[in-house]
This record gives structure tokens, C-alpha cells and sequence, in this order.
């Protein structure tokens, strides 16, 4: 064995399927002097990896998690270290066929083969299984069976033979080191502290799947997840299993709607269960290897929560019954508060990574997303957004908060998740101080994150009728969702809305070097007047978008940046990564100074009249600029922008004074048909008119200004984060190009109205092929919504650039129907494309 | 036919069994529990005789309610009833658990009959005392022998052959019935329960009753963990290339014959 | 001056190592005090009592006597307890050991605790006293308090090596005690004799081989290499549970403790169960990939490497060299 070092590169701490592939690939990309840790011993130091059920169900209606399983799967294919056993999710009740039905659809999303069956035909393929409680099966034969254990061993072994790689088996890490640097709330990782002794390295990656968040915490900073029991019973022997000789012979069954899977283990068969009460331990109830009866991760099963399960087990397959339970455990994984990933740099701590949170399932793929982003500063295989760790607030960073989410959703493990579904545990937990007004007016909220927003307004119910709206035809396209939302849209286009948009993200950059930092990091450029704003993109270095926000310049050493509820953490991490050090930029966050508040459509500028001698002409007030002037005596920061089409203003007010100007305007606003609106028409029907892009949707890192038409037609001179990449993206012109689609038909074959809620549905051909560009890239719903003023249902998208015409005919794919749609816009807007009714 | 097996309840530690702060006890905060591999042939030859020779077998443990688990295990194997003497935790030595234990099967055995055959771990996982089933036994004046690894129960004769494994072979021991033997691992090969099993043994009504009897003399000062055993571990080579050295020490420690 | 009275265990005349371990174990702990040997039945050879520092013996005569019965030898010896109220009843903590002190104890309602490494001091006199003695097998100490005039204790079998106190034969006497038949039930009718030679627990060499030797097939070169070295192959619980060797070749606390010159533990992690069935042997080797793995770090030597590898190589230096 070698010395152990004092000194590395690199340390990854923890030796499961994401430790072992991700030095595996960080060895590909050239990295060297690197030291891999695990407390326990090898191949199988008795983490999560080493009691996994080691299968791949390749659809998923995520696209990070559908992809990355994908990338997986054929990582472990190319290792050999896989097998396609196939498998089948089966119903038992309406509502899952239903739901299989919008699995068929993610499968051509993604274009993974899959197949709805019939009873019989899911019996054909399982011949021990009971037709006659299911309804019917999606088949997908690409599912597969790896060995994680192995692919561990190959990938580390890769990195030691190449020469980059060290790994010492049974050392636990004691602490983890860091030191001060110059940005407010953070410090850099200087080393770990290990039971053989301590390692200087510039970069530590914490890939200790359930003991993340505690290895973590050594350094100050948080991986937010728990861990969490997932039952697995295996049992057998059964002959039928046996006689295939095969460790895998016959389809994975996952019964759904009883959150279990049967998965054939040579002579027996493992049955899982996602079923049970949520089981959450602190990592320091997880027993050392020493004090592990099995392994630490292999707790005790807890038999009582599992008969349940049995039983309906039973009813599937019968054979169940009579086989012997040889081993069951109550086996850890991670669940974190949003059931995504944490993936990439902590926020708290310089070159601390994580890389956690991650199943067998997309390990491999994972790995490589963390080792592209140590490398390249972003990945390129994906645009893990909603994987990134410095995704969480500190709201959502306490156990109280893990807890009680992993609490919530361990049961949609295999559950039905409507792509709207909101939280009901740890809410309220961000709120404006207009809350109190909200609340009165009927405000149902929804969340960003930690902030409370109000989606749309009970109060406003009288629009209905008076817009001859109704409810739609089925459950699932109405679940989320309130006719209320198309009423409240149509009168901000008839009169005006107040929209409150206090989850809006306020932060402050200062000082002499602060407009010369905002402009390295932004595309458009900053350094303007006093007095004027900036939208745009902040790339990475490959040139993908890494977030979209306004930037306003507020005095000659103070530009504040405003940003969605939902990005908040990334954007402020972004900053806080590239800040100079050299105190020349001071940085605050001033979220919870201001509440802002939209007021938007052709009364605007009349109501807003009344309570201000200001001038609020354009010629006064124009387009993106910001003014400070009295509103009902309150100073206040109005900002000439609109997200929804009409004319208007973001006022930004102290958070204390925000209920008196909120009351004032709503009574300037009696007759002029102003009426509080919800961010279902700001976030969704507004901004969809318009072909407005949203973070995260239309805009990912896979995609650059160019072809989300955000390029501008010149290029500052000043350098930015991305410009070389952004330079050769104009040069090169799109691949492909955001499109707005109307759906031309809404009916579906049984003739019901259908409305198809985004979640990733496929644009297809005419001819119903799926649509990739020339990038690999392929064509699916970024949004979808009503377009109550344009009169039609609306899609938006990207389209390969040829097909990008005003007129193309496509077909989008819902619950495995097909709708046609028209592109009736690209890169522009489908309602007023003039944007005349912004200049009004 | 009737037959008894008496088990106890245990946590199933790893490699390293920590001790409570008060010296009491074994930590369990993270452990399971089960019966020594002794019991589980115990409850496994129960199973077997009633299979063999009809009749219905019965488990007890003396023991807190959660031993509950316990008996319900070994009733999703087929033991058709249990008992659970109840016990707070207070110090149950050898002399008081035996005396209850005896106290107990009479009042089951005048409710419905004496048991032919009544097995014992031959001792158990955690205190190891090697004596409550010599005690039960000697209280009802029953024969018992230890350390048994096979059994031949002879109802038509009144009587039970046994075997012991003793250095070099096997004693056979007979023994007239109603009987009782300290059985050891490697007595049978003890199944698993089947889901229907333990979905059933989910139904099994479990007598409970009160264990009672005098303190003994023993008495749990604290639990200690032993001295730990300083190896300087002597590497003596890595692979293939070691057979010589390998060798070479098996003269110096004069086992090369 | 304190009575001590210490079982003889013996197998149909052959004294066992283990009465000299108890002897060994009185001498050092009752230092000074009357070591009573009792002799249930006829022993060959009586020398070696008195030699590992007996000071009487006592021979109990009995037709009943002829072969082992724990109910027998349990009267025989309640009765002489019963006699002479030593202060300290001794036996080694073997299988008999332990049975028959329980016997013992059981017939006279008297406390008995098994397995005890240590006694406090003044413990043969004082009615209340301590002992520390094994748990789990030996992965935890118990330390034991007693309240009794008559202190009837087992001593952990291997806990000392029995060592000549080079003495003079000591004056025996005989009785015959009295048996009732009607308690002495479980009598030997039959033995079946394993094939000769040495057995796992007194073979100087004990080949041991866990999960990773991988199957039963595997265990050939053990064999081969067991044979070759006059010893015996033992195996871990994983592997009996395996079924690739009968459970009497397991060793560990539910199956056989051995106590061999050399344990060589091939593959073998070192779960708890199984090392308090090995730890007694006077040398370890273990041969495993794992340098990190339990048995390695507790054992006397390591080579480092694939048992299927290392085991045939092995063997062909052995026969190179006779």
C-alpha cells in the first residue's frame, strides 16, 4: 500500500457508483493527483451502492433524470456490466392507465422503444403474474439490470492505472478544512482530516450518498438530504426463476399502484417497496461497519411496515406466498427536499463539490455532469439546473425542512405527480408583507421555492362568467389549475392587474469594480446611464445560458440585479464564484427590503396616475428605465418593463410600506377594472402570448442566445463569462430556434377537449417521427398554456431551424394522443408581435 | 404430540457490540434482534416433529413485549402457539428466569397437557449462562441433556434419542419423555418464513403471562468490553510470491510435519 | 484455608486438557487453599491431577459411573458439594463442564455462573463477591456479582494454558456416592466414532476458509493443504450457510472453538461470531485481499493476495521441502 499523502489535487471522499465513476471520468478529463476515500472497505464499502436493486428504468418524465438515466444505462452497457431485462409498469387502476399513458409519451420524448400491453400480453412476457388485477403494462424492453459493485471497481480502477488516482478503503474523514476568503458568507476548502491523516488539496468532492450532508456540515456548508428507508425483501427460491440460469431472465415488474417492484435475483426474486411510511434517519443513527450487522446501510427490516406490501405482492404473483424470505432489510437511501439530485460546487465553500443524492440508476451519468463542471466550469452533457445543490435557500437547507419534504414525497416514489403539484408540508415559510391583503382577497398560492406566490384570486371568480369561461373537461387538465387564471389574463388585457412579486430575487452589487463585474458576467451590456436597465442572458463558458435577468442601474457604483424565485440560489452562487476578492465589490442580498409589485395593462398608466405627480409618459417613464418618485407618498423604484405585454411598471417599495401602496393603488384602481392577479397569467399565460422565455424552460444550457433570440445585433466590446463561445455561435447561426406552437385541434380520439400541461411532450412530424436537430437535440414542449387573448392553446419549443417558419405544421403528443399545432411564431410573439400595446 | 421451544430475545450485533452509558446493557439504538442460531434450530425441530408426528408445537420467551417479534417469527415458520412471559427489564438472572420459566409451563401443561419435548438453546447468544434449561428441568423433574444435534422422537415408546457431537464422534443419549434438550446449531438447517407464513403468523394469538420468581444471586455489575487485542499484524508478503515465507513460518512454529 | 472442589472432567478414563486448565486457573486464583479434585468414575492414570497441583482427590465409584451421563456426574457432584461445602466449586467451561456444574447447581438451588476469566479477591471467602466473565462469546465482559457460600463457577475453556505446577501425585480417597436412578435419565446408550485422527478442535493446524473461497469445490486445496500439515479444515458461518461445508466444520461462537498452534484464515472477514471461536488459537495467519479487512488487522501475520492463488503455491513449497 502506498504512504498515505499529505497533499492532493483532489480529494473525492466516498467510494460508491458516483465516487468510483466520477474519478473514473475526471481521469478522462485530464485530471490528475487524485486521492479517493471511503470509510469502509472495498469493493463494497457499505454504502447505498452495495444493497441496490441495480436496475434502470430509462423514462422518466424529468429530463434531467430521464436523460442522465439514459447516459447511464449505456455507460454501464458499454462496460458490460448490463443487461436488458426489460420491464413493465403495471396498472391496476384507471387513473395509472392513464398515467401510462403520459409515460408513453415522456418514452417518445426521449426516445426510448416503449409499448402500452394488455393484461394478456404483460402475461405473456410474466407468465406468474395475475392478469387479472391489472389493467394493462408499459413495456419498455430497454430497461436494464447492472452491476453497479462492478462498474465501480472499473471506473477507479481506470483512474489508478492511468497514474491519477490514489485510493485508501477504510479511512474515515474526521473533518474538513477551509479558510476565509474575501466574499461574504464563504470560505474555500483547504484539505480533509482523515483517521490516517490529513490531505492539503485544492478540491474536495463529497460523494458519501447518505453521510453527505454530515461531511458537509464539517465544512460549514449543506448537502440537504436524509436518508431514507427503502424496504427490499428478497425471497425464493422459486423453480420458474431458477430454471432461466440467468441472474435476469424475465421483465422487471414494478406494481405501481402499490409502489412495489418484483425483480427476478437468479432463483428469487426481490420484492422493493416505495410503499411504506416515509422512514428517515439522522446519519448518526447509521451504524459504523464495525457495529453493522449487515452492512451500515442494510438496517434492520422492520417487518410491520412492510406486511402491507406482501400482501398486495401475493396478489400479483402468487408463487410470493409460499417462497422464504431469506433477506430483507430496511436498505438507506438519499431523499432531499425536492427529490432531485444536489449535484455541483456547495454555495458556502469554494471548491467543496457534491455529488450526492444520486441513485445507481443515474450514477454514472451523474458523475460525468459533476466531473464536466469541475472541468469546464458548467457540464456539457446536461443542463443539471435542477440538480444543482446551490439551488436550495437556507429555508430549505434544515433537517426540520429535509424532513418534512422527503416526509411528503418519499410516497410519489412511484407515484402519479401532476406536473403542478404543489407542496402541502413547510409552507409560508417566505411571504410579502402584502400577505394580509393577498390572504383577504382569496389568494391561491402556489410556491417558488420557499416563497409563497399567489397563483390566482378567488375574489376574482365573477370574471368567469363574465368571460364565458369554464372548468375543463378532465380532472388531470384541471387539477392545478382555475378557470380563474384565463379571467384574471383577459381583464389585465381589457383594464389592468396587480400582480405581487415579492418572491423576486434583489441583489445589490457596490463599489467601484461593481459595473465592471456585473458586465464580465453579463452578455448585454450594463454600464449605461443611471437610471436605465439591462435584460440579459449570463452565460457559461460554452455559451449556454446559465440564468436570464434584469439588471438595473441604480448609481455609478451600484447596479442591482433582479431575478426569478426559482434561481435565486443558483444566481447568487454564480455571483459570488466570479466576485473579485480584492474588496472592490461588495455584495448584497436585499430580497427582503423590497416588495414589488406589477402593475400591468392599458389602464396602468391611468391608475398609477393618481397617486403621483411623477411623469409616467414614455417620454417620462420610458421602456426599461427606473425612476424614483412617490407613489401615495411612499418612495418608491419604478421600473418600465412588462413580462406580460402590456404597458406598465415593476414597483419596488420598502418592505414596510408595501400593504399602504398596494391598498392605494387598488383604489386608484376601482374604475379603471384593476383587479389583483395572480402569477398564473405573470408566469404563464402573459408571458406565453408573448414568447417570453423563462429560466429553465425555454432557457437551458444546451441552447445559446442565438437560437432563444435573445442575440442582440452587435456585441459589446467589454469581455463576459461565455463571449468567445457566444462570438462563434453568431458566426455558426442556430441549429434550432424557440418557437410558440397553437394547437389547432384540441380534441383527442374520444373527443374530449384535452389541454397539455407542459412536463416535456414531444413535437412530432405531420407524420408523428420525432424531431431532433442537427445538434442531436430534440424537439419537445418548454411551456404550455392557455393564450386567452390570442384565442388559442400555445406550445413553445424549440424547433430545428428549418422547420422554424410561421405556418410549419407539427403534431405535439399528449397522454399518447396527437394534437395538431401550427408554429405561429418564432423567436417573437404570437399576440401583438408589434409590441404595440407596450409602447401605448 | 406436544413441544415447547423456549427462546430469548437478542440484539443481532456486528462486528463491534457497544455498551450503554450505564454499564447495563447492549447498546441496541441501531440493531435488530433475533434468538440465538441454537433457538432458531429449537423453533426449526418444533416445526419438523409436528410435520413428522402431528400435533402442535409452542414457543415462549420471557421477556419485554417487543419479544413479541420473536414468537411471531417463530410463528410464520409454524409454530402454532405462543406465550410471552412478560418481564420488565430489572436483572433476570439464571435461578429467577428458570424458576419462571418452570412456574410457567406447569400452568400451561395444566391447561392443555404435557409437552413431550421441550428444547432449549444450549445456551444463550448474549449472557451465556448454560443452565436455565437444566434449571426448568430440574424443577419438573425432567430428564435433559445438552449440546444436542440430532433428535428421534419415539412417541409409541415414551421415549427421545439425541445426539451429542463430542471430540472424535457422537454420544447417543436416550431419554424417557416427557424430556427436555439443549440444543445446538448444526441440529437441523432452519428455514425462512414465506410471506403467507408470516401474513398468518400475523393472526397468532399470544398468551401473556406475568413471569414471576425470586431474585437469584447472580447480578449484572456492568458489561465491560474486553481488552482490546494490540496485534502488530506481521505482513509477511503479497501474493504468490509469499508461499515460501508462508512456508518458512510454518517451520518456525513447528507444524511442518 | 479454603476447600476448593474441582471437576475432573475425563472421557471414559482419559483425563481432558481442560482439568488441567481449571487446575492451572485454581492454583492462581485460590493460591494457598485445598485443591479437591472429583473423580466421577474410574481414571486411568491419576498423576497428572497432583502434578498441575492437586492436593487431594476423591474418587467417586459407581456402577453408574462406568460412561458420561451430565444427570449422573450433576448427583454425583451435588453430593459431594453437599459433603463438603467448599468454598469454590471449579470446572473448565466446556460442553461437560458447564452441564454438570449447572447440574450441580440446579439440584442444590444454588447459583452457578459459567465462564468466568477472573475472580476478585478473597473471592473464595467472602460471601458476596465478584467475578468477570464472558458474554457474546467473548466480544464483551460481564462483570458478575454473587452472593453465595458456595461459589460454583466455570472457568472460559482456552482462557489459560495449562501449565505444571510439577507436583507430587496427590492422596486420593474413594466413595461411593449415592445415585438415584430415577434421576439419572439421560444415559449414553451408543457413540459413533468419527474417522480417526485429529479434529477441529485439537488439531495443531486448522485451515480456515470463508465466503470468498467461493464455493465447496474450492475448499480442495484446504484440504489438500490440511492434510499435508496433520490438521483440520474449518470454515466461517457464511460458508455453512452456503452449504459448501457441514456445520462441524464451523468455527466460531455457535460452532466449534478451536485452539490450534496455527489458524491460517483464508478469505475469512472476521465477523464477530467467528473470531470468538478462533481468538484462542496461540497463531493467526490470514491470507486476503482485503489489508483493511477484521481477521487481518486482529491476526499474528498477513500475506496480502487471492487465497486461490496463494493456497496452491503453498502447497508446492510444502511438498518441495519434505
Amino acid at each position: 500500500m502506498s504512504e498515505f499523502p499529505t497533499s492532493a489535487k483532489v480529494v473525492v471522499i466516498g467510494a460508491g457508483i458516483v465516487g468510483n465513476c466520477l474519478v473514473g471520468h475526471l481521469s478522462d478529463l485530464g485530471w490528475t493527483d487524485m486521492v479517493l476515500l471511503d470509510k469502509g472497505p472495498l469493493p463494497n464499502p457499505g454504502g447505498s451502492t452495495g444493497h441496490a436493486s441495480n436496475f434502470i428504468f430509462p423514462v422518466d418524465h424529468n429530463k434531467e433524470m430521464a436523460l442522465l438515466g439514459v447516459q447511464s444505462a449505456n455507460q454501464y452497457r458499454d462496460m458490460d456490466r448490463s443487461v436488458d431485462s426489460g420491464g413493465i409498469e403495471v396498472a391496476r387502476s384507471e387513473e395509472r392507465m392513464q398515467e401510462l399513458t403520459r409515460r408513453m409519451t415522456s418514452a417518445k420524448a426521449w426516445g426510448v422503444e416503449a409499448h402500452l400491453l394488455t393484461p394478456a400480453e404483460v402475461k405473456e412476457l410474466v407468465p406468474f403474474i395475475n392478469d387479472d388485477v391489472i389493467l394493462g403494462g408499459f413495456y419498455c424492453p430497454t430497461v436494464s439490470v447492472v452491476d453497479s459493485l462492478d462498474t465501480g471497481t472499473i471506473m477507479r480502477t481506470k483512474a489508478t492505472d492511468a497514474g491519477n488516482l490514489q485510493v485508501f478503503a477504510n479511512t474515515e474523514v474526521l473533518d474538513v478544512l477551509t479558510e476565509d476568503i474575501n466574499v461574504p458568507g464563504k470560505t474555500k476548502v483547504t484539505g480533509v482530516v482523515t483517521d490516517k491523516g490529513t490531505i492539503e488539496c485544492d478540491y474536495v468532492v463529497v460523494a458519501c450518498g447518505v453521510w453527505s450532508n454530515r461531511i458537509a456540515n464539517m465544512a460549514d456548508a449543506y448537502i440537504p438530504l436524509v436518508p431514507a428507508v427503502h424496504q427490499m425483501a428478497d425471497v425464493g427460491p422459486m423453480d420458474i426463476l431458477a430454471e432461466t440460469n440467468n441472474e435476469i431472465g424475465y421483465p422487471i415488474v414494478r406494481d405501481m399502484d402499490t409502489f412495489c417492484y418484483e425483480r427476478q435475483s437468479s432463483g428469487s426474486m426481490e420484492v422493493g417497496s416505495y410503499g411504506h411510511r416515509a422512514i428517515l434517519h439522522h446519519p448518526d443513527e447509521i451504524p459504523s461497519n464495525d457495529e453493522a450487522a449487515l452492512s451500515p446501510t442494510e438496517m434492520p427490516f422492520t417487518q410491520d411496515d412492510f406486511d402491507p406490501q406482501m400482501e398486495t405482492a401475493i396478489e400479483l404473483m402468487d408463487f410470493l406466498g409460499d417462497a422464504e424470505i431469506k433477506y430483507a432489510i430496511n436498505g438507506l437511501l438519499s431523499l432531499t427536499p425536492d427529490a432531485m439530485p444536489c449535484l455541483g460546487e456547495v454555495p458556502e465553500v469554494e471548491n467543496l463539490w457534491s455529488a450526492a443524492a444520486v441513485w445507481v440508476k443515474e450514477g454514472p451519468g451523474m458523475a460525468q455532469v459533476v466531473a464536466e463542471w469541475m472541468t469546464y466550469g458548467y457540464p456539457r452533457v446536461i443542463d443539471p439546473h435542477a440538480s444543482d445543490v446551490s439551488r436550495f435557500y437556507q429555508d430549505e437547507k434544515s433537517d426540520e425542512h429535509i424532513w418534512a419534504r422527503a416526509d411528503e414525497h418519499f410516497i410519489k416514489t412511484y407515484g402519479i405527480v401532476h406536473p403542478s403539484e404543489q407542496w402541502n408540508s413547510r409552507r409560508d415559510l417566505k411571504t410579502s408583507s402584502l400577505k394580509a391583503q393577498t390572504d383577504a382577497l382569496g389568494a391561491y398560492y402556489y410556491t417558488a421555492r420557499v416563497w409563497e406566490r399567489p397563483h390566482w384570486y378567488e375574489t376574482n371568480a365573477d370574471l368567469v362568467e363574465k368571460y364565458g369561461l369554464s372548468e375543463r373537461a378532465t380532472e388531470w387538465d384541471n387539477r392545478w389549475w382555475s378557470p380563474i387564471i384565463d379571467a384574471e389574463h383577459l381583464n389585465l388585457r381589457e383594464n389592468a392587474g396587480m400582480i405581487d412579486l415579492t418572491a423576486f430575487q434583489i441583489m445589490d452589487l457596490t463599489g467601484p469594480g461593481a459595473v465592471a463585474f456585473a458586465e464580465y458576467l453579463s452578455v448585454n451590456k450594463v454600464d449605461k446611464p443611471v437610471g436605465t436597465s439591462t435584460y440579459t442572458p449570463w452565460l457559461n463558458a460554452d455559451g449556454g445560458f446559465h440564468s436570464d435577468l434584469t439588471m438595473l442601474r441604480l448609481g455609478d457604483e451600484h447596479i442591482r440585479v433582479v431575478t426569478g424565485a426559482f434561481d435565486g440560489g443558483r444566481d447568487e452562487h454564480w455571483i459570488k464564484k466570479y466576485m473579485p476578492q480584492d474588496g472592490s465589490v461588495t455584495f448584497e442580498n436585499r430580497t427582503e427590503d423590497f416588495v414589488t409589485i406589477g402593475l400591468w395593462g392599458p389602464n396602468a398608466p391611468a391608475i398609477l396616475g393618481q397617486l403621483t405627480d411623477a411623469d409616467l409618459s414614455q417620454e417620462g417613464s420610458p421602456y426599461g428605465s427606473v425612476r424614483s418618485i412617490q407613489v401615495a407618498g411612499t418612495d418608491v423604484d419604478i421600473f418600465r418593463i412588462s413580462y406580460v405585454g402590456d404597458t406598465g411598471w415593476e414597483i419596488y417599495i420598502p418592505w414596510a410600506d408595501a400593504p399602504g401602496v398596494w391598498d392605494a393603488i387598488a383604489e386608484a384602481g376601482k374604475d379603471h377594472g384593476l383587479r389583483p392577479t395572480g402569477a398564473g397569467v405573470y408566469a404563464v399565460g402573459g408571458r406565453l402570448e408573448k414568447g417570453y422565455r423563462l429560466m429553465g424552460a425555454e432557457l437551458e444550457s444546451e441552447y445559446n442566445p442565438v437560437e432563444a433570440g435573445l442575440a442582440r445585433p452587435k456585441v459589446k466590446a467589454a469581455d463576459f463569462i461565455g463571449k468567445e463561445a457566444y462570438l462563434a455561435a453568431r458566426e455558426a447561426g442556430p441549429a434550432a430556434l424557440v418557437c410558440t406552437l397553437a394547437i389547432d385541434d384540441m380534441n383527442d380520439s374520444k373527443g374530449q377537449q384535452r389541454y397539455i400541461q407542459a412536463g416535456n411532450a414531444p413535437i412530432l412530424t405531420t407524420d408523428g417521427e420525432r424531431i431532433t436537430d442537427s445538434h442531436g437535440r430534440v424537439s419537445v414542449v418548454t411551456t404550455a398554456g392557455m393564450g386567452p387573448s390570442y384565442g388559442k392553446y400555445l406550445c413553445m419549443g424549440y424547433l430545428p431551424v428549418e422547420m422554424a417558419e410561421i405556418g410549419t405544421k407539427v403534431q405535439v403528443m399528449y397522454m399518447n394522443e396527437l394534437f395538431p399545432a401550427t408554429v405561429v411564431a418564432t423567436t417573437g410573439s404570437a399576440f401583438d408581435p408589434d409590441d404595440t400595446r407596450l409602447k401605448a | 404430540m406436544r413441544v415447547l421451544v423456549c427462546v430469548k430475545r437478542v440484539p443481532a450485533p456486528g462486528a463491534r457490540i457497544n455498551i450503554t452509558d450505564d454499564g447495563q446493557a447492549v447498546d441496541a439504538a441501531h440493531l435488530g434482534f433475533t434468538v440465538s442460531p441454537h433457538e432458531e434450530c429449537g423453533v426449526e425441530e418444533c416445526v419438523q416433529l409436528v410435520e413428522r408426528h402431528g400435533g402442535e408445537a409452542t414457543v415462549l420467551t420471557l421477556g419485554p413485549v417487543e419479544a413479541e417479534e420473536q414468537l411471531r417469527y417463530a410463528a410464520s415458520l409454524g409454530v402454532q402457539h405462543a406465550v410471552l412471559l412478560s418481564a420488565d427489564t430489572t436483572q433476570w438472572d439464571p435461578q429467577r428466569t428458570a424458576s419462571a420459566i418452570a412456574d410457567a409451563i406447569e400452568t400451561l401443561e395444566a391447561e392443555d397437557g404435557a409437552f413431550d419435548l421441550i428444547l432449549f438453546g444450549n445456551e444463550s447468544a448474549d449472557t451465556g449462562g448454560f443452565q436455565v434449561g437444566i434449571r426448568v428441568a430440574h424443577k419438573l423433574e425432567r430428564p435433559i441433556v445438552n449440546a444436542i444435534k440430532g433428535i428421534d422422537l419415539d412417541l409409541d415408546n415414551s421415549k427421545v434419542t439425541a445426539r451429542r457431537e463430542i471430540d472424535g464422534g457422537r454420544e447417543i443419549y436416550e431419554l424417557p419423555t416427557p424430556a427436555i434438550l439443549g440444543v445446538k446449531e448444526g441440529l437441523n438447517l432452519p428455514r425462512y418464513p414465506t410471506m403467507k407464513g408470516r401474513l398468518a403468523s400475523k393472526k397468532v394469538e399470544i398468551k401473556v403471562l406475568e413471569a414471576e420468581g425470586d431474585e437469584g444471586q447472580q447480578s449484572r455489575v456492568t458489561l465491560l468490553q474486553p481488552p482490546e487485542q494490540v496485534s502488530n499484524t506481521v505482513k509477511i508478503g503479497e501474493g504468490v510470491e509469499a508461499a515460501p515465507a508462508i512456508v518458512d513460518l510454518l517451520d518456525e512454529l513447528g507444524v511442518l510435519s | 484455608m479454603s476447600d476448593i472442589l474441582i471437576l475432573c472432567e475425563h472421557d471414559r478414563g482419559s483425563i481432558e486438557p481442560s482439568t488441567l486448565e481449571a487446575l492451572t486457573f485454581a492454583r492462581g486464583a485460590f493460591e494457598g487453599d485445598d485443591l479437591h479434585v472429583l473423580v466421577c468414575g474410574e481414571v486411568d492414570d491419576l498423576a497428572p491431577l497432583g502434578e498441575y497441583g492437586a492436593t487431594a482427590v476423591i474418587v467417586a465409584e459407581h456402577d453408574m459411573l462406568r460412561d458420561f451421563s451430565p444427570e449422573t456426574w450433576g448427583q454425583v457432584l451435588a453430593q459431594q458439594i453437599d459433603d463438603m461445602s467448599p468454598e469454590v466449586v471449579l470446572a473448565c467451561g466446556t460442553s461437560r463442564g458447564n452441564e454438570v456444574l449447572a447440574q450441580a447447581a440446579a439440584r442444590l438451588d444454588m447459583p452457578f455462573v459459567a465462564n468466568v476469566n477472573e475472580v476478585a479477591d478473597d473471592f473464595a471467602d467472602d460471601d458476596e463477591t465478584e467475578v468477570t466473565r464472558v458474554q457474546w462469546g467473548g466480544s464483551l465482559l460481564e462483570r458478575a456479582g454473587l452472593e453465595a457460600d458456595t461459589k460454583i463457577i466455570s472457568v472460559t475453556h482456552h482462557a489459560v494454558e495449562p501449565v505444571s505446577a510439577e507436583g507430587e501425585e496427590a492422596p486420593s480417597s474413594t466413595f461411593e456416592p449415592e445415585i438415584d436412578e430415577l434421576y439419572a435419565r439421560s444415559i449414553v446408550i451408543d457413540r459413533e466414532i468419527a474417522e480417526a485422527g485429529v479434529t477441529l478442535s485439537t488439531a495443531p493446524v486448522v485451515v480456515g476458509g470463508g465466503r470468498a473461497v467461493g464455493s465447496a469445490d474450492a475448499f480442495a486445496p484446504l484440504e489438500e493443504l490440511a492434510e499435508l500439515l496433520g490438521g483440520r479444515v474449518g470454515c466461517s458461518r457464511a460458508v455453512t450457510n452456503n452449504g459448501w461445508r457441514p456445520h462441524s466444520d464451523q468455527v466460531g461462537q455457535t460452532g466449534t472453538r478451536i485452539a490450534p498452534e496455527l489458524y491460517i484464515a483464508n478469505g475469512i472477514s472476521g465477523a464477530i461470531q467467528h473470531w470468538v471461536g478462533a481468538m484462542a488459537s496461540k497463531k493467526i495467519l490470514a491470507i486476503n485481499t482485503d489489508p483493511d479487512a477484521n481477521m487481518v488487522t486482529k491476526a499474528d501475520y498477513c500475506v496480502i493476495g487471492d487465497l486461490h492463488d496463494i493456497i496452491p503455491a503453498v502447497i508446492e513449497e510444502v511438498k518441495k521441502r519434505s
